[in-house]
C-alpha cells in the first residue's frame, strides 16, 4: 500500500517544480490582474476593492480606438500572411524537393535576429525619402507630399512581416501531412486541377490555416513594437496602452481591465477554434 | 511540429497529362516559385539592411543612409559601454534562465508524456496557456504580482519571467522527443532493479539529449530577443533589445548591427552544432541497434 501510494506520487515530482514555477507566476498574477481590474482609486491615495466593473466598460469606451485598431490591424495582418504564406508553404511541401529543409531552416532563420533591431530596420527601408518612398511616389501609390512611416499601412506590414514565420509552419505542416493520392483519385474522377484544390486540398489544409491564423492573430493583437517604432500615437494599439498605463500613468486597473480585455477575445478566437476542430489539434499545431 | 506517420509513401507529383497540360503544370511551379523567392526576400531584407549598415560610418546620429564603408564598428563593438554591459546582461540572463527552464521543463515534459495521473489533461492545457497569452500580459501581470509582494524589478525578476515564459516551449519541444522514444526501455532498466533516478539519468536522459539541447536552443533565443515581457520587468537594469528600443529615439549606433549579426552567427552555429552532435548521435544509435 505504502509503496503504491509512493508511485502514485511520482509523477508529480517531476511535474511539480515546473507547474509551481507557472502557478506562481503565471496563474496568480493573472488572478492577481483580475483583482486589480476591479479597483478604484488612484496612484497617490492608493487603490481598493470596488467591484468596479465599470474599469472595463470605461477602458472600452476610453480605448475603442486602441482596440479596434488592434483587432483590425492584426485581422488585416492575418489575412495578408494567409496571402503570402500558403503558396510559400504549398512550394515548400510539394516542390522543393531537396531545397525543402534549407527552405524551412531560412522560415525561421528571422527569429534568430533581434526582433526590434529588424523592426529598426524597416524604419530605415521605409524611411520619408528612402528608395522604397520614392519609388511609391513615382508609381503614384503615395502621394508627393505623403509617407509611409506613422501610417497604419507600414504598421500592418510590420505586423504582417514579424509574425509570417508562423502562419508558414502550420501551413506547411498540414499541407505535408496531406495524402496526395486523394488528388490523383479526384482528378481521376473527372475533376479539374482548380476543382480539386477547391475540395481536397483547401480543406486538408484548414487545420493548419486556423492554427497558423491563431499564431498570428494572438500576439499581433498585443503587439506594440510595430506601431512604437513604424506608427505614430495615431497607430497606437491596445499594448501600448496598457505598457503606458502600466509604466508611466500608473493606472493600473485601467491596464489590467484591457489585459483582460484582449485575454477574452483570445479565449472567444480559441473556443471557436476548438469547436470546429477540437482540442488535440490546437496543443498539436502549438507544438 | 511533431512529425505523423504516414501510411505508405503518397506520389509528390501528380502526373499531368502531356502537351499544354505540361506547360501550364510548368508555369504554376515557376510562379509558385517566384512568389516564394519574394517572400523569402521579404524575411530576408531587414536582416540584410542591418547587416549591411554594420559596416556604414553614419553622417549624423541616425544610421539610416549609406554614407562610407568601414569595419571600425566589427573591430571596436564594445565601444558604448552601456552597449556593452546591456549585451552581458543579456547573455548571463539568458544562460541562467536556460538552465532554470529547460530543467524545470524536461521534468514536466517527462512526467506529462510517461505517466498517467490525475490532473494530467489539466496540467497539458495549463503548460500551453503562456504561450497563448500575449507577451504584453505576461509582461503585465508578473510587474503587478511584483508591485503587490514589494519585490523590486531587477535582474532577478528579469530570471523569473524568462523561466516563466520559455517553460511551454522547452516542455513542447521535449515532449516530440519523448512520444518517439520507447517507453519500455525504461520499464526494462526499473525491472532490472534500476532506481526511478537510476533510470532516469541512465537511460531517459541519454535518450532525450538531442531534444533537450533544442529546447536550450529554443528557450535561448526566445530569452535573448525578448523585448516586451522585460520592458515590464527589467527595473534599472538594460538588457540587449532594450537598449536598441531606448537607442532608437536617437539613433541605433552601428555597434548594434554588428553584435545583432555575431549573435546571429552564434545561434546558427549552435544550430548547427545541434544537428550535427544529433546527426552523430542517430548514427552511433544505428550502429548499436546493427550489433
Amino acid at each position: 500500500m505504502r509503496l503504491k501510494n509512493r508511485s502514485r506520487l511520482i509523477p508529480w515530482y517531476f511535474a511539480a517544480p515546473g507547474l509551481l514555477w507557472l502557478l506562481v507566476f503565471f496563474l496568480v498574477p493573472l488572478l492577481n490582474q483580475l483583482n486589480v481590474s476591479l479597483l478604484t482609486g488612484d496612484p497617490e491615495a492608493g487603490y481598493e476593492l470596488t467591484w468596479a466593473f465599470s474599469n472595463y466598460t470605461d477602458a472600452i469606451s476610453e480605448y475603442w480606438p486602441q482596440i479596434r485598431r488592434s483587432l483590425g490591424y492584426a485581422g488585416v495582418a492575418t489575412v495578408i500572411d494567409v496571402i503570402i504564406a500558403f503558396p510559400l508553404a504549398y512550394f515548400i511541401a510539394y516542390r522543393a524537393g531537396r531545397w525543402k529543409g534549407l527552405l524551412l531552416l531560412m522560415i525561421v532563420l528571422p527569429f534568430f535576429m533581434s526582433q526590434v533591431l529588424r523592426t529598426v530596420s524597416w524604419q530605415l527601408l521605409l524611411t520619408d525619402n528612402g528608395w522604397i518612398v520614392s519609388r511609391l511616389k513615382d508609381v503614384g501609390l503615395v502621394a508627393d507630399d505623403g509617407r509611409v512611416l506613422a501610417t497604419s499601412g507600414a504598421v500592418i506590414g510590420g505586423i504582417a512581416y514579424n509574425y509570417l514565420p508562423f502562419m508558414v509552419l502550420p501551413l506547411y505542416a498540414s499541407l505535408e501531412r496531406l495524402d496526395r493520392r486523394l488528388i490523383e483519385a479526384a482528378t481521376d474522377l473527372y475533376a479539374s486541377r482548380a476543382v480539386a484544390f477547391r475540395k481536397i486540398t483547401v480543406p486538408l489544409a484548414t487545420p493548419g490555416l486556423f492554427a497558423g491564423s491563431l499564431l498570428v492573430f494572438i500576439p499581433a493583437t498585443g503587439d506594440f513594437i510595430n506601431a512604437s517604432l513604424l506608427g505614430s500615437t495615431k497607430q497606437y494599439m491596445v499594448g501600448n496602452v496598457i505598457q503606458s498605463n502600466f509604466l508611466t500613468v500608473l493606472d493600473y486597473p485601467t491596464a489590467a481591465a484591457l489585459s483582460f480585455l484582449l485575454i477574452g477575445i483570445i479565449l472567444v478566437g480559441i473556443t471557436i477554434y476548438s469547436a470546429l476542430l477540437g482540442t488535440k489539434n490546437l496543443t498539436e499545431a502549438a507544438g | 511540429m511533431a512529425a505523423t506517420p504516414t501510411i505508405g509513401k503518397a506520389t509528390t507529383e501528380v502526373v499531368a497529362p502531356a502537351g499544354a497540360g505540361d506547360r501550364t503544370a510548368t508555369l504554376r511551379t515557376w510562379s509558385l516559385g517566384l512568389w516564394s523567392v519574394f517572400a523569402i526576400l521579404f524575411l530576408f531584407l531587414p536582416i540584410g539592411v542591418a547587416i549591411v549598415f554594420s559596416f556604414n560610418e553614419p553622417a549624423g546620429r541616425f544610421n539610416f543612409t549609406w554614407q562610407q564603408f568601414t569595419f571600425d564598428h566589427w573591430l571596436h563593438p564594445f565601444a558604448d559601454p552601456d552597449l556593452a554591459r546591456s549585451l552581458k546582461n543579456s547573455v548571463l540572463l539568458a544562460v541562467i534562465s536556460t538552465v532554470g527552464s529547460v530543467a524545470l521543463g524536461t521534468l514536466l515534459a517527462i512526467a506529462l508524456v510517461r505517466h498517467r495521473f490525475r490532473g494530467r489533461g489539466t496540467a497539458d492545457f495549463f503548460v500551453f496557456l503562456p504561450m497563448a497569452t500575449p507577451e504584453v500580459v505576461l509582461g503585465a501581470s508578473a510587474l503587478g504580482l511584483f508591485l503587490v509582494a514589494g519585490i523590486s524589478t531587477g535582474f532577478l525578476t528579469l530570471v523569473i519571467v524568462h523561466i516563466m515564459f520559455t517553460i511551454s516551449y522547452v516542455v513542447v519541444t521535449v515532449k516530440a522527443r519523448l512520444q518517439g522514444m520507447d517507453p519500455h526501455i525504461e520499464e526494462a532498466a526499473r525491472d532490472l532493479g534500476a532506481s526511478e533516478w537510476q533510470a532516469f539519468w541512465r537511460v531517459t536522459m541519454p535518450t532525450i539529449a538531442p531534444g533537450v539541447v533544442s529546447a536550450a536552443v529554443l528557450a535561448a533565443a526566445l530569452s535573448v530577443d525578448d523585448y516586451v515581457v522585460s520592458s515590464f520587468n527589467a527595473g534599472q537594469t538594460q538588457t540587449f533589445p532594450l537598449f536598441i528600443f531606448g537607442a532608437t529615439r536617437q539613433g541605433v549606433p552601428p555597434e548594434v548591427n554588428v553584435l545583432a549579426t555575431m549573435l546571429l552567427l552564434f545561434i546558427l552555429a549552435m544550430l548547427g552544432l545541434n544537428l550535427g552532435v544529433q546527426k552523430a548521435l542517430a548514427r552511433r544509435d544505428e550502429r548499436r541497434a546493427a550489433h
